[in-house]
This record gives structure tokens, C-alpha cells and sequence, in this order.
């Protein structure tokens, strides 16, 4: 075995599980803080938050399109990043409209969170049918711009290696805009006069209310950052993959698992969980078989694809470390509010 | 007093909206629509025994009732004896590595403390596990699948009737249950949804593409009926004399003698089909009718008063020495047995089982606005919410379209947005959907028919 072997062995690992985990990682993480953010200041799992994620993108999608028509581009930037603002205005005041109209009745009933769980089915039909209805079913893709930021061929000339590393600009986009949102989130939370208040009213609603915390504009800003944030997993997911609608839908698995692994109404948990649910998906459900054929010597190469679970189990993958960390921990990694 | 009348008159209302689609539309369809509303309104009444009883919210009712679908294609196909004797050892072989690991898990967790030791043995046994399953189990499915894959391509069934099935459906419904209750029970009633979301996504993972188990995404078609075929009927005398003698005043009217036989052989291809749906609707009312009587001795026993106390107070419950976990998992494993049911006599009306065709919409929350609407805790409200929401679902994407049609009449015949909106139409009925569950939680939260409090 040649340290070239070894070199080109971490290039494929790189090429295949890393870069796309950690992208796909920073998607899940923006999206399972929206539902653990749901979670912790209104407390209940928010069903409809796939649903909200795909409305969100939808309106992207449609700024994309009239932008475009406009002759408006960002460059080599996709146009979605210029729309994102557009399509946080209408999402977020969408979650403020649905709140007022559904949620708020059964806030001030105080209903079981269980009720509220229903009651999030109900807006996700509506979601649905809406999303539906403007944009229909289909996949579609609104990326436009420059694809790579480094190409696989263009890789090969410059390192001399067997192989090719690439790199979408999605992806590059993808972390920057995810870690930049986290970065405002945190210091939201943290040093905020507004997000003290709203951590307040979310671990002792009682307490927070005798201090003069206004309720109203908790839940009003809570809603607010869930919209952003839906929003913005929604498009970062879409332009690095495709939009569909129930595609969207069926990320409400990883995203709770996401949620419920780091310690579900723990934001930073929710972080870690999304790369810990993204890197466990991308792992185990890729085959290893020209890895160890660079790493183990002829004799011992593995015959079969050598990889876990087909990649039509990925969503097995989250469902296994949600029954793990349920056994285990059921409180998350980082404690979360939890029993 | 009304609350006396609200069960007759829903019932009746429900009646008349059938006869309105038998006289406006056909018998055939009102039927059809009949026979699925009855399946709805069995899967309602497993999903309101786990919610209405206990509170558990079940949010993965499609994967029990895909389960239940499988169960059918497994008693009633014919088996595949090729692939029986080519790869049959393999898979049983695997299934038994699959089972000694789970039994040896389970001993593991039993007789060795708790800590890393054990953690490291289990990941071993795991890992044997894995290693093992490669040597027997991938080469079975592999020849398994090159047996004639384009007509059967997988192992078949037992060759059993397909009424069977319903029985062995709850039991396998039942244990899937039993795994997921153990693991989420106990924990908050938020886990149960997501992991039963999970466990459905996974279950027809499995179905589309373990196709050695049930040629996945390929189908299984013709399967074997409970009730005769309509080309039977229409050739058969006894068939024909029927119809000729339940039409005999029309036929009479028809001088012309080879007019009055076209008359009769349209007559009994119509009637055929809706002597065929009346079968199945009487298979499926006995059914209903049983599941209800039981369900009422269930619910109307010392048991069913328990469940009751518990779900309404779990700690003074619990304080009475009663093992809320253990009632929970009961209850959950019951119900979704019955969904189970209801997905093997789907799959029996059906003929043939499709696992694309499971969806969560379609499958899962639907079932939540039947028995919200319905009237949760009330079996009764339950099937007529099953009634009343599976007739809403059929007849929202008619009227659906119909509006469409009226609102863009004054817009030019061609133009985009008009034929986009037809188009988009069907799409309609979920914002349907979602608006009557809304407006139920809102307004009605005890549901059409509500829950009789017991004055004991």
C-alpha cells in the first residue's frame, strides 16, 4: 500500500460522504432548529414544519422565476439567494396569519400538546394543498448560476490523484448561509434582549409572564424566526437537490430525529443532530468497496458492495438512531425538555 | 334531547348521500364508495380505540395497513415452488440467524449489568449478525428474483383463502405494533407519533424494495377473491333468471324479442358488477358489525372503565395500582390490529397490492380527520366519521373541478391560467381536508357524535 492509496482513498471518502454529509448535515440542522424552536417556546412537534419548508421554497421559487423574467441574476450566484429575503417576508407573515386564525384559539384554551399536534396536521394539509395547487406535485429544479466551484476533472490535472474531487457551489452556499444563520440565531438567543425573553418564557411561561414579558410578542417573533428558518432550510435543500413537495414532507423523519437526538427544544442540540442524522444517513448507506479496495491489500478486498443499508433505506437510518438514542438517552445529547 | 337524535341523523344523512350518487351518478359507484367507506370507517375505529381510549397518537397508520395488504398477498398467493426449492433454505437460514440474534440480544440485556461490556457484545452479535445475513441472504434474494421475474419473481404466498389473511393480518399488524410500543410507551406521547411516522415510512420502504418478499414496486396482481368473478355470474342461469325475474315488468314492455335480449344481457353485466360489490359489502359489514360489538363489550367492561380513568387521569390511575405502560401498550397493539384487518380486506377488494400506491395523506392523516370529525372516543362517531370523510375525499375532486370550472368561466377557454388551475384542481380536496379538520377541532372537538359520558 502507496501513501498515494491512502491520499486517494480520503479523496473519495471526501468526494462521496464527507462534503455532501456536512452540506446535507447544515440543511437538517437549520430545519430541525425550527421544529425544536417550535417546540421549546410553544410546545408541541410541529407536524406541518416539512409543509411550512416546502411553502417557503415555493415562493423562492416563484421570486426565482420573476427575477429571471426581470432579467435580475445574482452573477455566478444562483438568483433563489436574492429571493430568499422576498420569500422569508411572505413565509414568516404566513406563520403569523396561521397562528392568529388557528393556533392562538388553543393557547389561550391551553390545550394538551397532543391537540396542537393534530391541529398542525390540519395546517399541513392546508400547507399541501396550497404548495400543490400553485406549483403542482412535480420535481423541479431553480437552480441556475455556476454549478462547481471545483470540479472532478479539473481536480485530477491540478493534483495529479486517481481520484476527483467535486465540489457544487451549493454546497459552498449551503454551509456559508447555514453557519451565517446560525451565527444571528445564536447571538439572537444569547445576547438579545428579545431572546432572553423568549428563552425565559420558554423554560417557565408563569415566571416569564410576572416579569413583564409581553406573550404575544414571544410568539409573535417566535413565529417570525420559524418562518426564516423554514424558509431557508427549504431553499438551501431545494438548490442543492430539487424541489418536490413530498419530498419536503418526507424530511419531517430525519429532521425530528435531528430534533429529538441532540435534545429536542435545545437549539445548539439541534444543530449537532442534524450532522450527527446526516453523517450516519450518507455513511451507512454508502458502498465502501473502492475505498478499501485503495486501503486493503489485494487479498482482502471485500467482493460484495460492502455498504450497510441500500441507499433506499435512508430514512431506516434516522428511525434506527431515534430508537437508539430513545433507548439509551431519550432526553438527547444535550438535555432538552424532555418528560 | 338532540344529543339523542345526532347518531340516527347522521346515519340518515349519510344514507341519502349514497342513494344521491346511486341515482345521480350509478349503483356501481355508490357501492364502491359504500364498500371503501366501510374500510375507512374500521381503520377510523382502530385509530380512535388508540386515541380516543388512551390518547396515543398514531401517526404511522399506513404502515399497519400496508402490512396488513402484505399479509394478504402472503396467505392467498400460490407459492412460487421454483423459488422455494432454489433459495427457500437461504431466506428461512437468514430468518433464523434474524431471530437467534434478537433472542440473543435480548438475553444480553437481561443477564449482563449494564454498561460498556454489555454495549460491546451486542455491537458484536450485531455486527456477526450482518456478516451472516451477507453470506445466506443476498444470494437467496438474488436467485429468487431471476425466477421468472417478469410474472412472479418472488416467493409467493401459502395458497390459503384470502379471508384468512384478515385474521393473520391483525396478528402480524399487532406484533410491529408490540416492537414500537415497547420502545416509545413511557416515553412523551410525542415520540409515539414520530416513531410510528418513522416505522411506516420504513415499512413500505421495505415492501417496494424487498421484492423477493412482494415483487416491490412490480405488483402483485389477481389475487384470489372471497366472492365470484363477474364473468362467472354473467354466465351462469341462476344469475340470469334473477335478473330477468327482477326486471320482468321492463323486459315485458319490449315487444321486439331480440331487443328485449339486449336489454337483458346489459342488464346482467350491470347487475354482475353490483352483485359483486354487494358481496364485499356484506363480508366487510359483518366484519365492521363484529369489531364494533366486541369493541362496545370491550370498552363497556371493568376494562374498558379503566382504560377510560387512566386516559382521563393517569396519575390518580396509577395511584389506584394500575400499570398505565402496559395499558397503553395493549390498547396500541389492539388497534392497530384492526387497522391491520382493514389493510388486508383493502388489498382483498383491491385484487392486487400496489405498495406505491400507500401514501401518507391517503393513508395516515385522513384516517385522523375521520375519527376527529367523527367524534373521538365514540366508536359509533368513528365509523361515521369514517363514512362521511372517505365520501367527502371521492366527491371533493368532482366538485372540485366543477368549481374551478365555474370560477374561470368568464377567463378565455386557452388561456394558461385557467388551464392551470383545471389542472390543479384535485389538489383542492386537501385544503378541503384540511379545513374540515380545522373547523372540526375549532368548533366541534367532541365531533359529531360525541363520546357518552358513563353515569355509573
Amino acid at each position: 500500500m502507496e501513501s498515494v492509496d491512502v491520499i486517494n482513498a480520503f479523496i473519495l471518502l471526501a468526494n462521496f460522504v464527507i462534503v455532501p454529509a456536512i452540506s446535507y448535515g447544515s440543511q437538517l440542522a437549520i430545519a430541525a432548529l425550527g421544529i425544536t424552536i417550535v417546540y421549546a417556546v410553544l410546545r408541541f412537534s410541529n407536524f406541518a414544519h416539512g409543509d411550512l419548508m416546502s411553502f417557503g421554497t415555493m415562493t423562492a421559487i416563484l421570486f426565482t422565476w420573476l427575477f429571471q423574467s426581470l432579467g435580475i441574476t445574482a452573477g455566478f450566484l444562483p438568483t433563489a439567494l436574492l429571493a430568499i429575503p422576498f420569500a422569508i417576508i411572505i413565509t414568516a407573515s404566513f406563520c403569523l396569519l396561521i397562528d392568529r386564525t388557528v393556533y392562538r384559539f388553543y393557547r389561550k384554551q391551553k390545550s394538551h400538546p397532543v391537540v396542537f399536534m393534530i391541529v398542525s396536521v390540519g395546517v399541513m394539509f392546508i400547507l399541501n394543498a396550497i404548495v400543490r395547487f400553485i406549483i403542482g406535485p412535480n420535481d423541479r429544479t431553480f437552480f441556475d448560476g455556476e454549478k462547481f466551484l471545483v470540479r472532478a476533472l479539473d481536480f485530477k490535472a491540478y493534483s495529479g490523484l486517481a481520484e476527483g474531487l467535486t465540489i457544487k457551489s451549493t454546497q459552498v452556499i449551503t454551509v456559508v448561509v447555514a453557519i451565517i444563520t446560525m451565527l444571528v440565531l445564536f447571538y439572537f438567543l444569547q445576547r438579545t434582549k428579545m431572546g432572553k425573553a423568549m428563552r425565559a418564557y420558554s423554560n417557565n411561561e408563569d415566571l416569564a409572564l410576572l416579569s413583564g414579558i409581553n406573550p404575544d410578542r414571544v410568539v409573535m417573533i417566535t413565529w417570525l424566526i420559524v418562518g426564516t428558518l423554514a424558509t431557508i432550510a427549504g431553499v438551501l435543500y431545494g438548490l442543492d437537490k430539487s424541489f418536490k413537495p413530498f419530498t419536503y414532507f418526507q424530511l419531517l423523519l430525519p429532521m425530528f430525529a435531528a430534533a429529538i437526538v441532540g435534545g429536542i427544544g435545545n437549539p445548539i442540540g439541534a444543530v449537532v443532530g442534524g450532522y450527527i442524522i446526516a453523517f450516519s444517513e450518507i455513511m451507512l448507506t454508502y458502498a465502501y468497496k473502492k475505498f478499501f479496495i485503495y486501503l486493503l491489500p489485494q487479498s482482502l478486498e471485500p467482493s460484495g458492495l460492502t455498504q450497510f443499508l441500500s441507499t433506499d433505506y435512508k430514512f431506516a437510518v434516522s428511525f434506527i438512531i431515534l430508537v437508539i438514542v430513545l433507548i439509551v438517552r431519550p432526553t438527547g445529547i444535550f438535555k432538552g425538555k424532555t418528560i | 334531547m338532540i344529543d339523542k337524535y345526532r347518531a340516527p341523523l347522521a346515519f340518515l344523512t349519510m344514507a341519502l348521500l349514497l342513494i344521491i350518487v346511486g341515482f345521480g351518478q350509478s349503483w356501481s359507484v355508490a357501492l364502491g364508495i359504500f364498500n371503501l367507506c366501510i374500510i375507512s370507517a374500521i381503520m377510523a375505529m382502530g385509530v380512535n380505540i388508540q386515541w380516543g381510549y388512551a390518547g396515543l397518537f398514531n401517526a404511522g397508520v399506513m404502515g399497519f395497513t400496508a402490512l396488513g395488504g402484505l399479509t394478504a398477498v402472503l396467505v392467498s398467493h400460490q407459492p412460487i415452488y421454483k423459488a422455494w426449492v432454489n433459495a427457500g433454505s437461504g431466506i428461512l437460514l437468514s430468518a433464523f440467524i434474524f431471530f437467534l440474534s434478537i433472542l440473543a440480544i435480548y438475553f444480553v440485556n437481561k443477564k449482563i449489568e449494564k454498561g460498556w461490556y454489555r454495549r460491546i457484545i451486542i455491537l458484536v452479535i450485531i455486527i456477526l449478525v450482518l456478516l451472516g445475513l451477507n453470506i445466506f441472504y443476498s444470494p437467496s434474494v438474488s436467485i429468487i428474483e431471476s425466477i421468472d421475474p417478469a410474472k412472479s419473481g418472488f416467493l409467493g404466498g401459502l395458497g390459503l383463502p384470502i379471508i384468512i389473511s384478515w385474521f393473520v393480518a391483525a396478528f402480524v399488524a399487532g406484533s410491529l405494533a408490540w416492537v414500537i410500543g415497547k420502545i416509545t410507551l413511557g416515553l412523551r406521547s410525542d415520540y409515539l407519533a414520530i416513531a410510528t411516522l418513522g416505522i411506516s415510512e420504513i415499512v413500505i420502504a421495505v415492501l417496494k424494495h424487498e421484492e423477493w418478499l412482494s415483487r416491490g414496486v412490480k405488483n402483485v396482481t389477481g389475487l384470489d377473491r372471497p366472492v365470484p368473478y363477474e364473468i362467472e355470474l354473467q354466465e351462469s342461469d341462476w344469475f340470469i333468471n334473477m335478473i330477468e325475474s327482477l326486471n320482468s315488468t321492463k323486459l315485458q314492455a319490449i315487444q321486439i324479442l331480440s331487443e328485449r335480449q339486449d336489454v337483458l344481457n346489459k342488464l346482467v353485466i350491470d347487475g354482475s358488477s353490483i352483485f359483486v360489490k354487494l358481496c364485499y359489502a356484506g363480508l366487510f359489514l359483518s366484519v365492521l358489525l363484529i369489531i364494533f360489538f366486541l369493541s362496545y363489550l370491550a370498552l363497556n367492561s371493568p376494562w374498558g372503565r379503566m382504560l377510560r380513568a387512566i386516559r382521563d387521569n393517569e396519575d390518580a390511575a396509577s395511584a389506584m395500582g394500575k400499570n398505565i405502560v402496559a395499558q397503553h401498550l395493549q390498547i396500541f397493539i389492539i388497534g392497530s390490529a384492526i387497522i391491520g384487518i382493514a389493510g388486508a380486506m383493502l388489498t382483498t377488494l383491491d385484487g392486487q397490492f400496489t405498495p406505491g400506491s400507500y401514501q401518507p395523506l391517503r393513508f395516515t392523516f385522513i384516517i385522523w380527520v375521520m375519527v376527529i370529525v367523527g367524534g373521538s372516543g365514540n366508536n359509533l362517531g368513528s365509523i361515521f366519521g369514517g363514512f362521511f370523510i372517505w365520501f367527502m375525499w371521492i366527491e371533493a375532486e368532482p366538485l372540485s373541478i366543477a368549481f374551478i370550472g365555474m370560477l374561470t368561466n368568464e377567463l378565455d377557454y386557452n388561456s394558461p391560467i385557467r388551464m392551470h388551475l383545471i389542472a390543479s384542481a384535485p389538489h383542492l380536496r386537501l385544503f378541503i381536508m384540511g379545513t374540515i379538520l380545522l373547523l372540526a377541532l375549532r368548533f366541534m372537538p367532541q365531533g359529531v357524535i360525541p363520546e357518552k359520558v358513563a353515569k355509573e
